[in-house]
């Protein structure tokens, strides 16, 4: 694999988790982003590792097999360089835990439920009394009927743990090109073998679309779309406040919220401290294309779940507000692997509010798909040419020939030639 | 106007701010015949410049301590006990909410303006929102203050606080104390200060005497044209010389030093760009030091209104003119909001006055105030008095232009700047780390800088060190720029690093927020007749 030349699209965590895996690995890596790095949606969440929030599946896998590598990852940054250990030290990881809370009869059920799929799956969760629930958070609103504690949800300053991921991709060799718009695709013999760009042609042998929400626009251009939208998500903050919200705790509305495909409103509580004091509170999604307009009865329908939770922060000042945008799938799965109909593009995307978390596991399983490893998880819940993804069903015939090629590159662990690529 | 005319029919013109701009603009928009909803976050008119003492200790003769006290005076009653005028006093913008673009075509409407009403530390605060045909922008300016050594301790304050302490609560900020920084503001600040009882120990240009030289006396008749400007200032320096405070320029407060609070600063000769001529420190023991190096408008609801900005444009004699005075390249510390000869603003419905158009004080604020209020509430672009109100806004514009030139600010002063020296106060991030920010490639974006040194995410929201930091990042990064698609057109979905802006334009309570918003009377004059 030695001297593939891989060149990721977009330079927000997945970008710098994928161009990370394969630097590491010896690929020659090149990471272009028509603005700076980090500046999109990735600067613009939370930073939530949540394994809380997901059922058995595809989506809890990828989240667990995150979990485990996001401190692994962050040591290993830190102990490349002194700035290795300044830019691990800025990702905040604060393995805090996340408690869910039902305030309803009804939500108590469903989160009961839940927890119990989850504990079969291998999540921690821990149902708590009422007495441990307060001395765990004891702000929290007295009206609750079930809580449960995850102990494995953790959280990062996403910009941050972008810029620690970045950074040690750049000391293994990566390459970082800023301002650097994608155009249009570059195809020989039904292979794409260079992308034209604002600043000039960029060449190589495997592109990796990290284009966020942004990513279905980006494969237009090169010619494939992908069913990938923005779902709009606000938060807002708080002025610092004394220790007051010691988890991440959110409602248990929260999972059916993330879940939901509305193009409406949809907000639940999640709220949480920093490690500067401020409060963040979300979350809200909205389907409104890239309308970048905060919505004051969002923001107010925000306030009035999170003081529901936490009815003391009634007098607390919002200090801002910001809103994101994460790239939205109907069926809810991130898309991950190659492009049956595009030899040579790749995709990394489709993470919506989760991709800071799934984005270390994520940049693996490119690693693993790309070099042909026995991969770590099941990466066919994640293939391109899915319904929701692709529109319709494309032929099984070519569904097979990716797995064939697949199967090949686990095979295989020697040089990636143009030929094989071709034959595959 | 006819007095027949039917209160459906008339204009509601929303007023923002209620400085000699907005006073003015409500004046005009009542004059026109229009309803005008007059809101100010102070609880009396006047804004920074008029700024009143709370009527439990009013001062008996308010005229002693300020300009055009009586002119400013009679305006206020005609605008506050005027029956078509609602006056909401202790009252912020927290939001404006811009409509879709669809609702916009049908509506046609300036944004909806979401209020909290009430005392800023009390509890019983409410929202509402307010929907006018006009909406006139007046919110001003606030100090800008460059940061040096030292700059956090108590005792350091900007001279704008200083002087709204003396005038607004008589309360002299030290007995010995050090006026600094650059611009004409300098000098009513230690006259409000000599007037509160402090020993001001010297008033400090940072300009050399050159540059300052230059640009006020190019074209000297212009000067002329703002007669009440040029003998308020000629009535501050003869308070100072009163005094016997000495007036220096080409010097500049360096470094504040003390345990726990200011004790000493430590003065130094500049050279035309500001940097420091070594071996010319000098250092003076203080109790309080007052420092400003100009204004910066308040933006945030001109961004929030989707306002263009851009460098107030010069006009063709300014271009060819002196070659030794060249205008400060545009950034995005010298930004404006863009207006028309009627005060419009690139957004159909919002209008702007006052200095958040251009620095240019409170003659040129009340002129441009009552254009806009005028034009606003659709009075008649033909009227003879605006005419007069034009040519003196104009008198104003150049007047502006000049103060800037005058007062520009050295581009050499980060050479002031130590490593450890705190440039964001609020969140206490230094010049070193924010430099080692800037530089890092994987996290030079001016947002990632920002989440990653957290200069400018504490409660001031950056309004203090945003300029510094947003000068800071032109500087090692190249210009701050809109990320554009190969058309030209902004990127969607990819908000703009700009340091105006922000949402929340004032902090709103969560218990506020959460509560739904009481829509104000579309007309809401206090009586049903003029």
């Amino acid at each position: 694999m030695n001297g593939t030349r891989v060149v990721v699209l977009g330079a927000g965590i997945i970008g710098a988790a994928c161009a990370r895996e394969l630097a590491l690995a010896g690929l020659e890596v090149t990471i272009l982003d028509r603005g700076g790095a980090a500046a999109g949606t990735t600067s613009h969440g939370e930073g939530n590792v949540l394994v809380s929030d997901k059922g058995p599946g595809p989506e809890l896998d990828l989240a667990r097999l995150s979990r485990r590598l996001w401190p692994e990852a962050l040591a290993a940054v830190a102990e490349r360089s002194p700035a290795g250990r300044r830019a691990a030290d800025a990702a905040e990881w604060e393995p805090k835990g996340g408690i869910v809370v039902a305030t309803t009869q009804a939500g108590a059920d469903g989160l009961t439920r839940f927890a119990a799929t989850q504990r079969t799956a291998g999540v921690q969760a821990e149902e708590l009394a009422s007495a441990t629930l307060l001395e765990a958070e004891p702000f929290v609103t007295r009206e609750h009927t079930v809580a449960v504690h995850y102990p494995e949800d953790a959280q990062v300053q996403p910009a941050g743990a972008a810029a620690a991921l970045l950074t040690d991709a750049l000391a293994a060799g990566a390459t970082l090109r800023t301002q650097h718009e994608v155009l249009s695709g570059i195809t020989r013999g039904g292979r794409l073998t260079g992308v034209r760009t604002s600043a000039g042609v960029v060449e190589g042998d495997l592109f990796v679309n990290a284009a966020g929400p942004w990513s279905g626009a980006l494969a237009a251009r090169l010619g494939t779309p992908l069913g990938i939208e923005p779902r709009r998500g606000d938060v807002l903050v708080t002025a610092p406040l004394p220790p007051t919200v010691f988890h991440k705790v959110y409602d248990a509305d929260y999972v059916g919220a993330v879940g939901s495909s509305e193009e409406d409103l949809q907000t639940s509580a999640v709220v949480e401290s920093t490690r500067a004091g401020s409060v963040l509170i979300g979350s809200s999604r909205r389907r409104v294309g890239f309308d970048d307009r905060l919505r004051p009865e969002v923001l107010s329908a925000m306030a009035g779940k999170a003081l529901r939770l936490f009815p003391s922060l009634a007098g607390v000042p919002v200090m801002r507000a910001y809103g994101g945008f994460r790239p939205y799938v109907a069926d809810h799965l991130p898309v991950i692997g190659a492009d049956p109909r595009l030899s040579g593009l790749w995709h990394a995307s489709g993470h919506e509010g989760a991709g800071i978390g799934l984005s270390v596991g994520t940049g693996r399983l490119v690693r693993n798909l790309v070099l042909g490893e026995p991969a770590e998880l099941a990466a066919d819940a994640f293939r391109v040419d899915r319904p929701a993804v692709l529109g319709t069903q494309i032929e099984p015939q070519q569904h097979r020939q990716q797995q064939q090629h697949q199967r090949h590159r686990q095979q295989q662990s020697g040089q990636l030639s143009q030929h094989q690529e071709e034959g595959a | 106007m006819s007095p027949k005319r039917s209160e459906q029919a008339r204009r509601h013109v929303a007023v923002i701010g209620a400085g000699p701009a907005g006073l003015s603009a409500a004046y005009a928009a009542l004059a026109a015949g229009a309803c005008v909803t007059l809101v100010d976050s102070a609880e009396q008119p006047g804004g920074q410049y008029h700024r009143m003492l709370p009527e439990a200790y009013a001062a008996r003769r308010p005229e002693r301590l300020q300009h055009g006290w009586r002119a400013f005076d009679r305006r206020r009653h005609q605008v506050l006990e005027h029956p078509r005028c609602t006056w909401l006093p202790e009252t912020s913008v927290w939001m404006l909410e811009r409509p879709d673009p669809e609702q916009a075509r049908e509506r046609g409407g300036p944004p909806r303006v979401h209020l909290v009403s009430g005392p800023a530390d009390g509890t019983g605060r409410t929202r509402c929102t307010l929907d006018a045909d006009a909406l006139v922008l007046a919110v001003g300016a606030h100090d800008r203050v460059l940061p040096f050594s030292g700059w956090e301790l108590p005792g350091v304050f900007t001279a704008g606080a200083a002087q709204a302490l003396a005038k607004g609560e008589r309360v002299a900020v030290g007995d010995r104390v050090v006026v600094a920084g650059s611009g004409p503001f300098l000098l009513p600040v230690a006259a409000s200060l000599l007037e509160a009882g402090s020993r001001v120990l010297a008033v400090l240009e940072a300009n050399t005497p050159v540059t300052v030289a230059r640009g006020w006396t190019r074209r000297p008749w212009e000067l002329a044209a703002q007669p009440g400007k040029t003998a308020e200032l000629a009535e501050y320096t003869v308070a100072l010389s009163r005094h016997r405070v000495p007036y220096r320029m080409g010097r500049a407060v360096v470094e504040a030093r003390g345990e726990g609070r200011v004790e000493e600063v430590v003065t130094a000769r500049l050279r035309a760009d500001w940097s420091v001529v070594p071996g010319t420190e000098h250092t003076v023991a203080v109790d309080a030091v007052c420092v400003s190096h100009g204004f910066s408008p308040q933006l945030e609801l001109p961004v929030a209104a989707g306002c263009a900005l851009g460098r107030r444009q010069a006009s063709p004699s300014e271009i060819s003119g002196h070659p030794g005075a060249s205008s400060p390249a545009p950034s995005p510390t010298n930004e404006f909001v863009l207006v028309d000869d009627g005060q419009r603003t690139s957004v159909a419905g919002v209008f702007a006055a006052g200095e958040i158009t251009g620095i240019a004080g409170a003659p040129a604020a009340r002129a441009e105030g009552a254009v806009a209020g005028w034009t606003a509430a659709g009075g008649a672009p033909s009227a003879r008095a605006l005419r007069t109100l034009l040519r003196s806004r104009d008198q104003g514009r150049a007047f502006a232009e000049r103060l800037a030139r005058a007062h520009p600010v050295g581009e050499a002063w980060p050479g002031w700047l130590r490593p450890e020296t705190v440039v964001c106060r609020c969140e206490e991030t230094d010049y070193g780390s924010l430099c080692a920010a800037l530089t890092d490639r994987a996290g030079a974006d001016p947002r990632v800088v920002k989440l990653n040194t957290r200069a400018g995410l504490g409660p001031c929201q950056g309004r203090i060190c945003g300029p510094t930091v947003a000068e800071l990042t032109g500087r090692f990064g190249g210009p701050q720029r809109q990320v554009r698609d190969s058309t030209g057109r902004p990127v969607e979905g990819l908000a703009q690093a700009a340091p105006h802006r922000r949402p929340i334009a004032q902090p709103v309570r969560l218990g506020e927020l959460a509560a739904s918003p009481m829509p104000l009377e579309d007309h809401p004059p206090r009586q049903s007749h003029p």
